[in-house]
């Protein structure tokens, strides 16, 4: 596990029902790409963040594949509709397995 | 006649090339309101210029008014601002018992908050020593002498994750480093520094930032050279950048041999371009391009 992985995710505390919310997510991640040489001339071998979901209640909102020209700290804006409270579960996988989580709960008002 | 036409021909076009070559923005009307966890904050990034400068400026902006739309609006709301991936490492590290002795910086500082107010008022000299001294002179006294490690690098990223810590503890602050004093003559060493041509292009930093700021060097906005907004995330780099090592950035850009981060040159020159921007608001962490 890359020790430097740290989750991050921003969500309204609270929206209308049916509103559509903005939610940002970041990952700290050094996302070595498996392209570049060390000084040795040698290939630092890959190590990214390969797949990163959302879900709501239960239901995906969002997944998506990652390749390795995505740069450090993968940043991810997107939104989604939402008819009820309920939670958002963030999933990020690398590629040496480990799992990173984080979640959100969300209010009607 | 022919050659006439000809020489008018190129003398005009070389009017217009020169009038195009001189092209000046005015610093972007703006305000820098920051969107954090704990709500909004506004920055004062434009204000009238310390005493000292009366004579050279009315009014002193961040470098925050002279970058673009998308760059101004990372800083607007932390979550965007990429540099606080940097603080948030720089708080693991605080916490954490590094020291031969298992000591940790919140061992004997408690929380981060403890250094609220530092950054504004850095460089400054010591009372017991007579030294000036940086917030990475205090990092690195902590270091070698208190943990008894092996000093950090001065520009490497241990020593500026704890510095972007640091400084955010002061963010909205007013930056009112003395000038007067003992900090005297190490800021009119400074001020020498920063008016003396370096280089084989013989430019000093007021060449640029006093001035032609507000021209543009290539596609580059040039600003007034403030560092509130240090230590800053630079976007070209995608990582922490000191004072210090922006300062390295300028002088070889001259084509001159800089002088080293931590020389009493650069830290000199620190405290002096620090007063230019006496009035401003600590950025905290700002983001630049």
């Amino acid at each position: 596990m890359a020790d430097d992985a740290k989750p991050r995710v921003k969500v309204p505390k609270s929206a209308a029902a049916g509103e559509i919310v903005t939610i940002k997510s970041l990952i700290s991640h050094k996302m070595e790409s498996g392209q570049r040489k060390d000084a040795k001339g040698e290939l630092i071998p890959r190590s990214i963040i390969n797949r990163f979901t959302c879900d709501f209640n239960g239901v995906n909102a969002i997944d998506i594949a990652i390749d390795p020209a995505v740069s450090t700290n993968p940043y991810f804006e997107f939104d989604v509709k939402v008819d009820a409270a309920g939670e958002f579960k963030f999933t990020w996988y690398d590629d040496d397995g480990s799992v990173y989580e984080e979640s959100k709960t969300i209010e009607i008002a | 006649m022919r050659e006439h036409m000809i020489k008018t021909l190129v003398a005009s076009a070389a009017f217009g090339l020169a009038l195009t070559g001189m092209a000046y923005a005015e610093p972007v009307d703006d305000k820098l309101v920051i969107e954090g966890e704990e709500g909004t904050l506004e920055l004062v990034t434009s204000t009238k210029a310390p005493d000292h400068l009366q004579e050279v400026m009315d009014t002193i902006y961040s470098g925050w008014h002279y970058r673009e739309d998308d760059t101004r609006a990372m800083q607007k709301d932390d979550f965007d601002n990429p540099a606080m991936v940097f603080v948030d490492r720089g708080r693991d590290l605080w916490n954490k018992a590094i020291g031969k002795n298992s000591e940790s910086c919140a061992g004997c500082h408690n929380g981060p908050e403890s250094m609220k107010g530092l950054r504004a008022v850095t460089p400054r000299v010591d009372a017991k020593t007579g030294k000036l001294m940086t917030i990475e002179n205090y990092v690195d006294a902590c270091v070698t002498e208190r943990m008894g490690l092996e000093a950090w690098g001065w520009t490497g990223d241990k020593m500026k994750d704890t510095l972007a810590l640091i400084s955010m503890q002061s963010r909205g602050e007013v930056v009112n480093v003395a000038i007067d004093g003992p900090a005297a003559p190490f800021w009119e060493k400074g001020k020498e520094i920063y008016y003396t041509r370096f280089g084989q292009l013989e430019m000093s930093c007021a060449s640029c930032h006093e001035e032609n700021q507000g021209l543009f060097i290539r596609s580059d906005h040039l600003s007034q050279g403030q560092i509130n907004g240090f230590p800053t995330y630079r976007l070209k780099d995608a990582g922490i950048l000191s004072a210090q090592q922006r300062f390295v950035g300028c002088v070889r850009d001259t084509r001159a041999e800089t002088f080293k981060p931590n020389s009493d040159e650069f830290k000199a020159l620190e405290l002096y371009v620090a007063s230019r921007g006496n009035g401003l608001s600590v950025e905290g962490v700002s983001v630049r391009h």
